[in-house]
């Protein structure tokens, strides 16, 4: 089984040379950490930045120098600067390669829940509901289970959808997982994790083809 | 040159009113109008609607307004930073319309630019898209988001001219350019006001024709919601 590093360091084999990427907040925060140093790739943040770099040194943050989680962050040689409306027409009109976010719920169609609680839960969709209804590569990273132990990936979502038929693929704890037309096509396992632990910790239809193999990280 | 200076921000605000609409740069507290906060907390106008990206911290930023009950409605992307905002929301004192962060840079752009709507897939099929007009172009699916209307727009620049034209710097941008001439009434304050022809030409992020009435701010706290530093490796 992953933590979150783990899911981080899985992930971050998705992104390919010459790739801009998106990075939601939380787990895909931390793929940057994990990215090959030998490959170009910069990292878009949706409140106005591209080649955004790491936290800065202590004494040196900056209060007009952050990303979109509100964090101060550092801007790398070949870094950019733009509006709101500019960054979201980076993603809209689909110039970022790879957008890799979190969410509460998955369903076998690609649906994505990942904003709202009714009643409990009320924080903003931010620029997520952007990103999913526009980029063509969107990768969840996510535990498979919730904190209640029930499944994270599902027929049908139950909370109030993000965006229609978008995920490409799932990270979690337990597998590497690719939405397809017919539903959730198990890649990979995580190491130590037996496809029947995976099977019954996914609610949505799972797909098995062959031998599943287990994760290189 | 034609000058859009004003004494301070007691003139800058000139005009504000009880139920009125209005547009708030920044995105968290990086690159919120101070000046013009404070001053609207001092007025205290009430029955306001604020667009803005965020709703500040529980004692910074909008969160001051909310304190005082001044906001009637916030029309934001994200709030999730502020105690007081999702009480008020949850218990309904406060009308709240959440709407993607994309969108509300578009409609901001739409207002300034012109534009009475444009199409934007962002939330189609969810409930963002409710009751709206939806379209199909090539295939896919489109949202018609509406302009915004509103009376003031309070922007946050890094330097500024006499002439209005504004320079904005590092991620203190975000929606501060789309709101400038996006409202009747276009506000901005700058760290740095200078004399015409001192800024460069090139270097001109929103031209003065934008801006109604610009003064330099006072005592920016500029304050860091989330710092996080790296250790020398």
């Amino acid at each position: 089984m992953l933590d979150k590093e783990g899911i981080a360091k899985r992930i971050a084999k998705e992104v390919k040379d010459g790739y801009y990427v998106n990075l939601g907040i939380g787990i895909p925060t931390l793929v940057a950490n994990f990215v090959r140093d030998d490959i170009e790739v910069e990292f878009q943040s949706e409140n106005g930045i591209l080649g955004m770099g790491p936290f800065p040194l202590e004494g040196e943050e900056d209060a007009d120098l952050i990303n979109a989680g509100k964090q101060t962050i550092t801007a790398l040689p070949g870094a950019s600067f733009f509006d709101s409306a500019m960054s979201f027409g980076m993603i809209r009109g689909q110039h970022v390669d790879l957008t890799i976010l979190g969410a509460m719920e998955v369903a076998e169609n690609g649906d994505i829940a990942n904003w709202k609680i009714p009643g409990k839960m009320v924080k903003g969709m931010g620029g997520a509901m952007d990103l999913v209804a526009s980029a063509e590569n969107i990768i969840v990273a996510m535990m498979h289970t919730n904190k209640a132990g029930d499944s994270k990936l599902l027929k049908k979502c139950s909370l109030p959808l993000t965006g229609v038929a978008c995920v490409t693929k799932i990270v979690t704890n337990l597998a590497v997982i690719e939405v397809t037309k017919d539903g959730f096509k198990l890649l990979e396992r995580a190491p130590g994790v037996s496809v029947e632990e995976i099977q019954k910790a996914t609610e949505g239809k799972l797909l098995l083809e062959g031998d599943i193999p287990e994760m290189q990280l | 040159m034609i000058r859009k200076t004003v004494a301070n921000v007691e003139d800058a605000l000139q005009g504000v009113e009880d139920g009125m609409t209005f547009m708030l740069g920044g995105f968290g507290l990086s690159g919120i109008p101070e000046n013009a906060i404070s001053e609207l907390v001092r007025l205290n106008v009430k029955n306001l609607t604020c667009i803005s990206n965020n709703a500040g911290v529980d004692d910074f930023g909008l969160g001051l307004l909310l304190q005082k009950k001044q906001i009637d409605k916030m029309v934001s992307s994200y709030v999730g930073e502020n105690d007081e905002f999702e009480r008020q929301m949850l218990s309904e004192e406060l009308e709240v319309e959440l709407i993607p962060q994309g969108t509300l840079a578009a409609r901001c752009q739409a207002a300034q630019q012109g534009y009475p709507a444009m199409y934007t897939p962002a939330g189609y099929g969810t409930e963002v898209s409710q009751f709206k007009e939806t379209r199909e172009f090539d295939g896919k699916m489109y949202v018609l988001e509406k302009a915004f209307k509103a009376d003031f727009a309070f922007v946050k620049a890094w330097k500024g001219d006499k002439a209005g034209n504004l320079i904005f710097k590092g991620t203190a941008r975000n929606f501060n350019p789309l709101m400038c001439g996006a409202a009747k009434v276009t506000v901005v304050e700058v760290e740095e006001l200078v004399e015409p022809g001192e800024l460069d030409p090139n270097q001109i992020h929103i031209p003065g024709i934008f801006v109604q009435r610009i003064f330099e701010g006072k005592n920016y706290e500029k304050r860091i919601e989330k710092r996080t530093v790296r250790k020398v490796s």
